[in-house]
């Protein structure tokens, strides 16, 4: 069989309707959803959190994250005036109780809410030796807990220790950036119960969301961007001394 | 040209092969989940079971379709960004079904402090308080519009 010129002009915008079916697929528990649509990511404003823990409980009373396990916690750093490359770290307890006073010694204090950075290249996902740890179409980085062997090997991978091995489930478990809450057009329970608006969902894919004009303006960073992991977790007033 | 005359054993070799083939098909139909490579190198049932879990928070769109009241005096006050569920807690369920399920108030001596109790690492604007214990952050501040109310407009 040969194709002329016209026939492959006619097949051309036919595959291409038909690769955008495939990626428009939506998963069945949400009928209105296109995957295609959404590119997922944070925003987290440091200058804005104030060591709260309602994300922590928050992230707890949504996922049923098992006590002493974190799906997002809440760091208080404080940084020395002379040695900013040591700095001091406490999270009693993910900080879902919140912080103690604090002392008062000069330097400079700020807290740092941490979760799943739903890495683009994200090393957790490529060292599972059987594809538990997958990339959903619209940038979440989730866990198939039928598949998961619970080797624990993605614990060890994620740079910013994220993951934890579950200890009913017995596998590996991290946020799902509330997957079930996303794909039903709602926010994340942590970005939901922030009283001061530090953590904002951001959808990079839609142009109306308040992330674009917030990048335009503002100096934000990733974690380890040296690791080239492609983090989505933007932060805002991030200090050169948090890991 | 010889005629090539044993080919009965290329014969024998191709059928193991295409045997070797069947069962191969057989067994990826049998192991392999249906839903695998439906959106990506993954099974893709997960993100249906992942997505199919309740929600725990409603979220204030939903709070504010029922108290329009609250919603209001809320944002004209300092509370504005807070949202309903940070301090009422999770209500999806009473959201679903206001007149069985009550939500419980939170206890103020609690809730005021835990983003009010002074710490060195919050942001130096943020309003910080070293309580200390005589009267209810309540009996002055209304949660909804903590500001006070000017003198004699009592």
């Amino acid at each position: 069989m040969t194709l002329n010129r016209r026939q492959i002009l006619l097949l051309l915008p036919a595959a291409a309707i038909a690769w955008d079916y495939v990626l428009a697929d939506n998963p069945n528990g949400s009928p209105n959803y296109k995957m295609s649509e959404h590119w997922w990511g944070m925003l987290i404003d440091i200058t804005k959190c104030i060591g709260c823990g309602s994300c922590v409980r928050a992230c707890e009373m949504e996922n049923d994250v098992p006590e002493g396990y974190f799906r997002t916690w809440i760091e208080r750093y404080h940084v020395s005036d002379w040695h900013i490359e040591t700095p001091e770290v406490d999270s009693p307890n993910g900080g879902k109780e919140g912080f103690l006073p604090g002392k008062a010694e000069g330097g400079k204090n700020f807290f740092v809410p941490k979760m799943c950075n739903h890495c683009v290249d994200s090393p957790c996902s490529q060292v599972c030796p059987v594809g538990a740890t997958f990339h959903t179409p619209d940038g979440v980085v989730l866990v198939d807990y039928d598949y998961c062997l619970g080797c624990r090997y993605c614990i060890q991978a994620c740079p910013y220790g994220c993951r934890f091995f579950h200890p009913k489930k017995h596998t590996a478990d991290k946020c799902t950036l509330c997957y079930h809450r996303i794909t039903k057009g709602m926010t994340t329970a942590c970005c939901e119960a922030c009283p001061t608006g530090a953590r904002q969902l951001a959808d990079l894919k839609n142009p109306n969301d308040p992330i674009h004009s917030f990048l335009k303006t503002h100096s934000v960073q990733v974690l380890k961007p040296h690791l080239a992991t492609g983090s989505k977790l933007f932060y805002n007033g991030l200090d050169g001394s948090v890991r | 040209m010889a005629e090539f005359k044993d080919s009965a054993h290329l014969i024998r070799l191709a059928g193991v092969f295409l045997l070797g083939l069947v069962l191969f098909l057989v067994l990826r139909a049998a192991l392999i989940p249906r839903s695998f490579g439906r959106y990506g190198p993954f099974r893709g049932d997960a993100l249906a079971e992942i997505s199919a879990r309740p929600v725990a928070f409603a979220g204030h769109e939903v709070c504010e379709n029922c108290h329009p009241d609250e919603a209001a005096l809320k944002a004209s006050g300092a509370h504005k960004t807070v949202k309903c569920e940070s301090c009422h807690g999770p209500l999806a369920k009473h959201a679903d079904d206001p007149g069985t399920v009550q939500p419980v108030l939170p206890e103020v001596a609690k809730l005021c402090l835990r983003c009010h109790s002074k710490n060195i690492a919050k942001p130096a604007g943020f309003p910080q308080t070293e309580a200390n214990g005589s009267k209810p952050c309540d009996t002055c501040h209304k949660p909804h519009s903590p500001g006070l109310k000017p003198e004699g407009k009592k």
